[in-house]
């Protein structure tokens, strides 16, 4: 395909040395070390390790709340995505600047922020304790942080599909006599729902592994608010490696899933707007 | 921008287009009160807390935390840390740019998502590895404290955790953005006898010098931000090993929570600053390839990819 360039430009040994020599020292080799240790286990030690019930619970509140925050970002990220694609409004360009805000801002920050905001003398969390509504330090401040983190996912990854969407196909519905809800349920959502599909899982995929927004607003209650980041570095603290590798395994075993289904989902979506 | 258009269409025409492709007047305006209204409360609000607490005791108080010696130098390491990482970063993320947009090889895809693995990790996973491998009870350990050389609970640690955590970044960046570019040009100054870094720095660098910035910037804004997988080589030392996101922690846990949101509202400063040199850059960037569509009628196509956002 590129045989002319290869002979023209210089540098591919050089450049594909640096690449994999960095990539294996200081990415590759140490994930290798995760697998390694824990083939040091035998099959009924490791299966007795990431199935113990307190790291059974653990997975409940990670895997509970990651899917209860994706889904509230995806609801929300495509309203704000639509709002920012579809309407003009003063300050839109600042606010569309604003969504990337969790990318940027580091996690401990966000962490002590929405922990502060959400205790029962926050300036949030205060009103609802007088409805009897207990956020921070529960399953649902685990929730709110996970929401916070995972907002830009659902939205970068729909915003380019909506803002691609041709107006034609949308007025051709509408000169068929379809109503506008119609409209956009059976012509808009199934052409955004890939992309859509694609930001959910980004977000879940982060909210799984996440930990310096979560560790302050959870009360990190074994069995009840503890989540499994945690429960490593717990295992870790005790020098219990052997416990601490076998979980990271399961969780690393979970995201590298995660990530080929990501891929695939993207690779799907490019077949389809190329046919 | 087809949708201002359309706007203006609709504004011209009889009622029935309006309704036809756009929403009406009080369905417009409720979606974006919605929406503004969970941004506020869910972005901007905690942003909000993070001065207002800082501030809380008034400008001494907080000056007086920003200024401790603590905080100082935990300030020195998070600057160090970044000015290890970021540079090793963007050596490498070209050097992968270039080999994989440059070259046809086998096993290009494979080393794509190679790159991209760190992403995948929770930062927590990314600590451990290092302590697994150069901890006390890591296989490198043993041979480490005969030698006496502290990786772990040491600035090292930090580093490499940081380095880990930040591969992917401006590799991220600059792989879509070359591949798109092709080499013609580069292989035009190489027939016209330049030499090979002289093509990479005249002809290569200034196509991509928006998006090595794009990609330095968030880079440089994971390095100093990043907590979880610092948090576990650190070790905690104060003044030794603390990084301002430990420092934050550290006071926060000690209940002195103006001065953690002291410290907090310079990380803060830093991330509203990076989003502002973000958003600079992005339109930056659209001006130049829109500049270079209309020469070379090309397509315009987003220069960003939707995927490249995980980096973040």
């Amino acid at each position: 395909m590129r045989q002319t360039s290869r002979s023209v430009l210089p540098g591919f040994g050089l450049s594909l040395g640096i690449t994999c020599t960095y990539l294996s020292l200081v990415v590759l080799l140490p994930l290798a070390t995760v697998f390694a240790r824990t083939s040091e286990l035998s099959g009924s030690a490791l299966w007795a390790i990431v199935t113990a019930p307190r790291v059974m619970a653990s997975y409940r509140v990670t895997f509970g709340a990651s899917l209860v925050a994706a889904l509230i970002n995806t609801v929300f990220g495509l309203l704000v995505a639509w709002v920012l694609v579809r309407y003009r409004f003063p300050g839109r360009r600042v606010v569309d600047a604003m969504v990337d805000l969790p990318f940027a801002l580091p996690t401990a920050v966000a962490g002590i922020a929405l922990t502060t905001l959400y205790a029962s003398n926050g300036w949030i969390g205060g009103r609802l304790d007088l409805l009897g509504i207990k956020v921070a330090y529960t399953w649902l401040g685990i929730t709110v942080a996970l929401v916070f983190i995972g907002l830009p996912f659902v939205v970068r990854t729909v915003q380019p599909v909506l803002d691609d969407l041709e107006v034609e196909v949308e007025e051709a519905a509408a000169s068929l006599g379809a109503q506008r809800w119609q409209t956009f349920t059976r012509v808009v959502f199934p052409t955004i729902a890939p992309a859509l599909l694609t930001g959910f899982a980004l977000a879940f995929a982060r909210a799984i592994g996440e930990y310096g927004s979560v560790v302050f607003i959870a009360g990190n209650m074994p069995m009840k608010t503890e989540i499994v980041p945690l429960l490593i570095i717990t295992k870790l603290e005790q020098y219990d490696y052997a416990g601490a590798t076998a979980i990271a395994m399961v969780m690393l075993i979970v995201s590298f899933g995660l990530l080929l289904t990501i891929n695939l989902l993207q690779w799907a979506a490019r077949r389809r707007t190329a046919a | 921008m087809a949708t201002a258009a359309l706007d203006r269409a609709a504004a011209l025409a009889p009622r029935a287009v309006t309704r036809a492709t756009g929403e009406s007047r009080a369905v417009r305006w409720t979606l974006i009160a919605v929406a503004l209204g969970f941004l506020a409360v869910t972005l901007v609000l905690p942003l909000v807390l993070v001065f207002t607490q800082a501030l809380a005791k008034g400008l001494p108080a907080y000056w007086a935390a920003i200024t401790e010696p603590d905080a100082l130098s935990a300030a020195r390491l998070t600057l160090l840390v970044a000015l290890i990482a970021v540079p090793v970063n963007v050596v490498f993320g070209v050097a992968a740019a270039w080999c994989i947009s440059k070259f046809s090889f086998p096993g290009k895809n494979l080393l794509i998502t190679l790159i991209d693995l760190p992403f995948a990790v929770s930062p927590v996973i990314s600590g451990m590895i290092f302590v697994l491998l150069f901890g006390a009870h890591g296989w490198f350990g043993p041979w480490l404290s005969q030698h006496d050389i502290k990786i772990i609970f040491a600035v090292p640690g930090i580093v490499l955790a940081t380095m880990f955590v930040t591969a992917p970044f401006v590799a991220r960046e600059l792989i879509p953005l070359m591949q798109e570019q092709g080499c013609e040009e580069e292989e035009a100054a190489m027939v016209l006898g330049a030499g090979g870094w002289q093509t990479f720095f005249r002809v290569t660098l200034p196509n991509i010098k928006w998006g090595l910035l794009y990609g330095l910037i968030l880079c440089n804004a994971r390095a100093m931000g990043e907590f979880g997988a610092v948090s576990v080589v650190s070790g905690h030392i104060r003044g030794e090993t603390n990084t301002l996101p430990l420092h934050v922690e550290i006071l926060y846990n000690e209940y002195a929570f103006a001065a953690s949101f002291a410290v907090a509202s310079l990380l803060t400063f830093l991330a509203l600053v990076t989003l502002a040199l973000k958003t600079l850059v992005e339109w930056q960037q659209r001006r130049a390839t829109a500049g270079q569509a209309d020469i070379e009628s090309i397509p315009e196509k987003p220069v960003l990819s939707p995927a490249k956002e995980i980096a973040v």
